[in-house]
C-alpha cells in the first residue's frame, strides 16, 4: 500500500470522507479550519457526497450535529480551543441524548492570555461531558482513529459521541507519511450506521423530547451514560483488534513503548509523547531501563490496563500538557486515583507540567526528568510537582516586565 | 537525520519550499516531516517552515533547534531578531542566503565560522513578498546541498506539490528550481545529517521554581492609555503609499476616511500626511485617491532612498 504526505488536518478530513459521513455542521477556528476547508473542497468538486453547512457558532454547530445524528445520519464536525468551550453546554446535552457522532478537536491552549499553539486544557475541559476521547500522536493515528471512533460511537453497547483529539501545529499543520486505506476497505470496516429507533423520515414527522426530571430518574439516566462510556473499553479493544487485522496497524487503548523490563516510565498524552519515545531510545542507549506509556483513550479511562502496565515499576513521571488551576496535572491525579491501594503500585509517581501553549519540551528535559525519577526512587521521596520552565525563560519574562513597568511609570509621570 | 529550516516572509512560498523538499526526500525513500510555523498570519511578516528527513521513523517534533541547513529567502530578515534566522546555528550548520552580498561579507557580519552559501539574488521586485519563484528556487538549492536528491526527483516533487497551479506556473518553477539545483553542484552533499542528542552527556536544563507574583505583576493585562501608538505597525509594510502633492487636489476626506488605521492626518492646509510609523501598507488609499496622486512604491527601495538622502 502506498503512503502519501498529509497534515493532521487533512488526515482527519480523510477519516470523515472514508467513513462516508452524510452531514458536516461547521464553524472555522485556527488551527482546525483546514479540516472543514478540505471537506468543503471535496463536497464542492463532487469527490465526496454529503452536506456541509456553516453554522453561526460552535454552540449551534454541536446542536446541529446532535440533532442530525438523532435523525439517523452519520455526522462529523471539528473545532478547537475556545470553540470547544463555546459549545460546552451542548457537549453535555447531546451526549445526554446518546447521539453517536464524531467530533475532531485540534488542541490549542485557552485564553487568557491568548495563544494559537497547542496544549490540552481545552480537551480536558470536555473530560466529564460524556463524549469518549481518543488522543492521537501521529497523522496516521488521526485518520485511523476517526474510523475507529465511528465504530465506537455507533456500537449499541456505547451510543455516545466521540472526540478525536490532535495537537495544533505539531500535528494539524505538520505533514507526515500517511497510508490512506482503500475506500471499500474503510467502508467495510466502519459499516452502515443503524440508528435503531432514532430516525426521521419524510411524511412521518416526529419530535424528540427530553424530560425535566427529579433526582432519582435523573441519577438513572446519568449513570447509564457512565456505564455506556465504561463499555467503551472492551468495545474499543474489540474494534481496534479488528482494525489491526484488517489494516495491519495496531492502535491499542494504551501504547506501551519499550516498557517490558523498564524500571522507570514516562506517561503522557498526544503528539509530544513521540518526543518521549525518542528520549526513551536515547536513554536506553545510555543504559537506562525506561519506557513510555501513552493512553490513547482518556474517556473511558483505561484504569485496568494502566494498573497492569504500571505494576512493579520503581518510578513513574507523568507529564501533563495541561494545568488544573489549584490542583495540578489532570492525568497525574487520574493515574494516582487508579493506583491507590493496589499492592503493586509504583512507590514514586512524580508530576511534571510541560508544553503549555506549545512550549517545547527538549530532549535534555526528558533526560533530566529521568534523573529526577531515579533520585526519587533511590531516596523514596516523591519530588514536588515541577513546571518545565528554565531560568532563562524567567529572565526573559522579567525583562519584559521591567519594560512594561518602565512604560507605565512614564505614562503616569 | 536532516534538519532544515526555511526563513522568509509571508507570500514568498516558504511553506511550499518545505513541501517541495519534503516531497523530494519522501520520493527518495526517506521518512519525512514538514511543517510551516506562522506567527502573525499576514503577508510580509516573517515566517519559517521546517523539514526533517531520516531513514528511520521520526519521533522528534516541533521547531528545529539545531539545524543542519538554514535557508534564507529574504536577507532583510537576518537582522530581525523576531524572525529567529540565526537561532541554534552552529559551526556545522550550512547557511544559504538569497542575497546580493558575498559569502565573506555575511561571515564577517554575522561572525560565524560555518559555511555560508549565497544564492545570486533574484531580480529586484517592487514588493518583496512577490519575489518570483523564490520558494522553488530555495527548495532546488537545498535539494542539491543535501546531496541525496536526484534532479528528476526534485522535478517530480515540484510537479506533485504545484499540480493545482497549471502547466505554465509549474514550468517556470521547475526552471528556477532546477537552475538553482545546478548552480549548487560544487556544494552537493555539503549539508550532513545531524546526530541525536545524547543522554549520556548533555546540558542539564536550568529549571526555575516560579515564585508567586501578585496579580498586579502576574496578570497578563495592560492598563494604559492610548498606547497602541507605541506599536510601530509601519514595520509590517512591504509597499509604501507616497503622495504626489503636485497632483493632490486636497480632497483629503477621501484618503483619510478610507485609511482603516487612521494613519493619514490632515494638516491645516488640508494636505493629507501619511504616518509611516503606523501605515501597514494596505494600499487602500492608492486605490481610492480620485486624482491617482498616491503611488505605491517598494518599501525596501524607499528606505534605501531615504538613507541615501534621495526622496522616493
Amino acid at each position: 500500500m502506498s503512503r502519501t504526505l498529509l497534515t493532521g488536518n487533512v488526515s482527519a478530513a480523510w477519516g470523515a470522507r472514508l467513513a462516508g459521513v452524510d452531514y458536516v455542521p461547521a464553524f472555522p477556528i485556527t488551527p482546525q479550519t483546514e479540516i472543514i476547508e478540505t471537506l468543503a473542497g471535496w463536497i464542492d468538486s463532487g469527490e465526496m457526497a454529503g452536506r456541509l453547512v456553516t453554522l453561526e457558532s460552535e454552540h449551534s454547530m454541536i446542536t446541529a450535529a446532535g440533532g442530525a445524528a438523532t435523525t439517523g445520519v452519520r455526522v462529523f464536525s471539528a473545532t478547537s480551543s475556545q470553540g470547544l468551550l463555546y459549545a460546552m453546554e451542548m457537549l453535555y446535552t447531546v451526549a445526554g441524548w446518546r447521539t453517536p457522532f464524531v467530533l475532531v478537536n485540534v488542541s490549542r491552549g485557552l485564553s487568557a492570555p491568548i495563544t494559537l499553539e497547542s496544549d490540552h486544557n481545552d480537551i480536558m475541559a470536555a473530560r466529564d461531558c460524556g463524549f469518549l476521547q481518543i488522543h492521537c500522536a501521529s497523522c496516521q493515528e488521526v485518520l485511523d482513529s476517526t474510523l475507529l471512533a465511528y465504530r465506537l460511537a455507533e456500537d449499541t453497547r456505547v451510543r455516545l459521541p466521540v472526540i478525536v483529539n490532535l495537537d495544533g501545529f505539531y500535528l494539524s499543520f505538520t505533514r507526515e507519511p500517511v497510508e490512506i486505506p482503500a475506500a471499500d476497505a474503510a467502508a467495510g470496516f466502519v459499516g452502515d450506521f443503524d440508528p435503531q429507533n432514532a430516525r426521521f423520515r419524510a411524511s412521518t414527522p416526529e419530535s424528540q423530547a427530553v424530560a425535566v426530571l427529579g433526582g432519582s430518574p435523573y441519577s438513572y439516566f446519568r449513570y447509564e451514560t457512565h456505564l455506556a462510556s465504561l463499555n467503551g473499553l472492551s468495545v474499543y479493544d474489540e474494534i481496534s483488534a479488528e482494525f489491526s487485522a484488517t489494516f495491519g496497524r495496531n492502535h491499542p487503548a494504551v501504547e506501551a513503548y519499550r516498557t517490558g523490563d523498564a524500571d522507570y516510565l514516562f506517561v503522557m498524552l498526544g503528539s509530544f509523547a513521540t518526543k518521549a519515545r525518542e528520549a526513551v531510545d536515547r536513554l536506553r542507549d545510555a543504559g537506562w531501563s525506561i519506557g513510555l506509556l501513552r493512553p490513547r483513550l482518556l474517556r473511558p479511562f483505561p484504569e485496568e490496563s494502566l494498573r497492569r502496565l504500571l505494576a512493579g515499576r520503581r518510578g513513574v513521571a507523568v507529564i501533563d500538557q495541561n494545568l488544573s488551576m489549584g490542583k495540578g496535572g489532570v492525568l497525574h491525579g487520574e493515574l494516582l486515583g487508579a493506583l491507590y491501594g493496589h499492592p503493586q503500585a509504583p512507590p514514586v509517581v512524580a508530576s511534571f507540567i510541560g508544553g503549555l501553549g506549545g512550549r517545547d519540551i527538549s530532549a535534555e528535559e526528558f533526560y533530566e526528568m529521568a534523573q529526577t525519577l531515579r533520585q526519587a526512587a533511590d531516596t523514596g521521596r516523591t519530588p514536588p510537582p515541577r513546571l518545565l520552565y528554565t531560568r532563562d525563560e524567567l529572565r526573559e519574562i522579567r525583562k519584559l516586565q521591567a519594560v512594561a513597568h518602565q512604560e507605565r511609570e512614564e505614562l503616569h509621570r | 537525520m536532516y534538519r532544515i529550516r526555511f526563513h522568509g516572509r509571508g507570500g514568498q512560498g516558504m511553506k511550499t519550499a518545505s513541501r517541495i523538499l519534503g516531497s523530494a526526500f519522501f520520493l527518495e525513500g526517506f521518512e519525512v516531516q514538514d511543517a510551516p510555523r506562522y506567527g502573525a498570519e499576514r503577508r510580509g511578516a516573517p515566517i519559517f517552515a521546517y523539514v526533517r528527513a531520516a531513514r528511520a521513523a521520526i519521533n522528534e517534533r516541533g521547531i528545529i533547534s539545531r539545524p543542519d541547513l538554514v535557508v534564507v529567502a529574504d536577507d532583510t530578515l537576518v537582522p530581525v531578531p523576531a524572525s529567529g534566522v540565526l537561532s541554534g546555528i552552529g559551526a556545522r550548520t550550512v547557511l544559504l542566503i538569497n542575497t546580493t552580498q558575498n559569502t565573506s561579507a555575511w561571515q564577517q557580519r554575522l561572525n560565524i565560522s560555518g559555511p555560508v552559501i549565497t544564492l545570486p539574488a533574484s531580480a529586484e521586485v517592487e514588493d518583496r513578498a512577490d519575489l518570483p519563484y523564490i520558494g522553488a528556487t530555495c527548495a532546488g538549492a537545498a535539494a542539491r546541498l543535501v546531496g541525496v536528491i536526484a534532479r528528476d526527483t526534485l522535478a517530480g516533487a515540484i510537479r506533485t506539490e504545484l499540480s493545482a497551479l497549471g502547466a505554465g506556473v509549474i514550468d517556470r518553477n521547475l526552471e528556477n528550481a532546477l537552475q538553482a539545483y545546478d548552480i549548487m553542484q560544487a556544494h552537493s552533499g555539503l549539508v550532513r545529517e545531524g546526530s541525536m542528542t545524547s543522554a549520556i552527556k548533555y546540558a542539564h536544563p536550568d529549571w526555575a521554581d516560579l515564585p508567586f507574583d501578585t496579580a498586579r505583576i502576574s496578570a497578563p493585562t495592560v492598563f494604559a492609555t492610548a498606547n497602541s501608538v507605541e506599536v510601530r505597525t509601519g514595520l509590517w509594510r512591504t509597499l509604501r503609499p507616497v503622495v504626489d502633492y503636485s497632483r493632490c487636489n486636497h480632497c483629503w476626506w477621501v484618503c483619510s476616511t478610507f485609511c482603516p488605521d487612521g494613519a493619514i492626518a490632515v494638516d491645516t492646509d488640508g494636505k493629507p500626511v501619511i504616518d509611516y510609523d503606523h501605515c501597514k501598507g494596505c494600499m487602500i488609499c492608492v486605490a481610492q485617491c480620485p486624482p491617482h496622486a498616491i503611488e505605491a512604491v517598494s518599501e525596501e527601495q524607499a528606505q534605501r532612498d531615504t538613507t541615501t538622502g534621495e526622496t522616493p
